[in-house]
């Protein structure tokens, strides 16, 4: 029974997507921390912000209380920011998801810290795949991507940074 | 944990908060394209920052203020920044040369903070928020270089905000009761610690930049206990005018 809701919240979860990249769920994003039940027996589902000022983190919770709401009311979502979140949880499949939706993906993992040593490694164009691309500017469309260009076929291009 | 510890957090939560605020005024007003959307990045990182430690010290204060309460309903000699960021951004230059000499700081204070163990959860928010800033600081560094290694005029002119800024940098390494409490608790070194590392980083970006550092002289101070410039009241007025206005209001 217990675990039939959690089973079931954590189905739903499953479909709730990111409004800045629609063809993620929050849960490839690695967003969702774990759900369980509290003694009163409410669902808590412990959400991590992205970036601290990650404007999408409350129209996320929106989203979750109302695909929630009709079926399993009684749930709390606790914001949780230790540990901290990484690129590192984005699973392989959703960054192949990303290279298909235009967005070059993290490349490597955030312990290496490349950019801020002020080298930036290689980041293919996820057009043409062209290793010959360039950084145009760290802060792109939103806090976690920076702003390149191909090179090779000129397309300009968001990338998600390591972080 | 130290009972003035709140009084602490606040100064961390109103330096991000206040910069925030300034950072947030280039927004469709930056040089390029790209520099704008990097600085309303910064902004909102350092926004994103502010609420989740105005929501810890008022947590940690107890009186049942949240993070609108501390952010809207206090005055300006409520507010506990360091006077470096509440002054004007002047042109591209100032706001530039202003961020690097606030990031650099903020790069070692949240690397102390995230290592102690007496409080978690600030902790927690200073490890998230020390990703945010080291990009931050690659990119004010990378800016202050470009712009003073560039031509005789953006040179000439980065000096001079490096000039006009400088006599407020000392505030931050000042410490007080309030910082001496939070040391003995464990939970920060002392602000004057910082410094050596804070001045080796920084000479090193200006020397890169073909900038001279200056000599510190003045020393400009107040903010911590809510001596601020008219350039903060002013700020506040805008910030603060709708929730005044309208208690609670939301959209
Ligand atoms: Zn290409």
């Amino acid at each position: 029974m217990v675990s039939d809701r959690i089973a079931q919240v954590e189905r739903i979860l499953d479909g709730v997507m990111d409004p800045e990249l629609p063809f993620l769920t929050i849960t490839e994003l690695g967003m969702i921390q774990g759900c369980d039940l509290d003694e009163d027996g409410t669902v808590v589902i412990r959400l991590t912000p992205t970036y601290s000022g990650c404007p999408a983190t409350d129209a996320i919770q929106d989203d979750i209380k109302s695909a929630l709401q009709p079926v399993e009311p009684r749930f709390r979502i606790d914001i949780v920011h230790a540990p901290a979140w990484t690129t590192d949880w984005i699973s392989a499949e959703a960054r192949e998801k990303m290279r298909l939706n235009g967005i070059a993906p993290p490349e490597g993992t955030s312990a290496d810290k490349a950019f801020l040593l002020g080298k930036s490694h290689t980041v293919p164009c996820p057009r043409c795949a062209s290793e010959d691309t360039r950084l145009v500017s760290p802060f792109g469309s939103t806090a976690c991507k920076a702003h390149y260009q191909c090179n090779a076929c000129a397309e300009p291009f968001d990338h998600f940074k390591c972080f | 944990m130290a009972d003035q510890e709140h009084e602490w957090i606040l100064r961390l939560g109103d330096d991000a908060l206040v910069l925030a605020q300034r950072l947030s005024e280039w927004c469709s007003h930056g040089p390029a394209l790209e520099e704008d959307i990097a600085l309303s990045n910064i902004a909102l990182d350092l926004l994103g920052q502010a609420r989740a430690l105005l929501t810890l010290a008022g947590q940690r204060e107890g009186l049942g203020r949240d993070e609108d309460a501390l952010a809207y309903f206090r005055t300006d000699r409520e507010f506990r920044n360091a006077l470096l960021v509440e002054l004007p951004n002047g042109d591209f230059g100032d706001t530039i040369v202003r961020q690097m000499l606030f990031d650099q700081f903020a790069v070692l204070r949240y690397e102390a903070l995230a290592s102690q163990t007496v409080d978690l959860e600030l902790a927690a928010i200073a490890a998230k928020a020390l990703k945010e800033v080291r990009y931050h600081a690659a990119h004010s560094a990378q800016w202050v270089v470009r712009l003073g290694d560039g031509t005789e005029e953006s040179h000439r002119r980065v000096q001079e905000s490096l000039n006009m800024l400088w006599p407020y940098t000392a505030e931050l390494f000042e410490d007080d009761a309030v910082s001496k409490a939070c040391n003995e608790a464990g939970v920060l070194p002392l602000n004057a610690s910082f410094t050596a590392r804070w001045t080796e980083q920084v000479r090193a970006i200006l020397e890169e930049a073909t900038l001279t550092c200056p000599e510190s002289t003045a020393l400009l101070t107040g903010g911590r206990s809510g001596r601020h410039t008219e350039h903060l009241s002013y700020m506040l007025a805008e910030m603060q005018v709708l929730q005044r206005t309208y208690p609670g209001a939301e959209w």
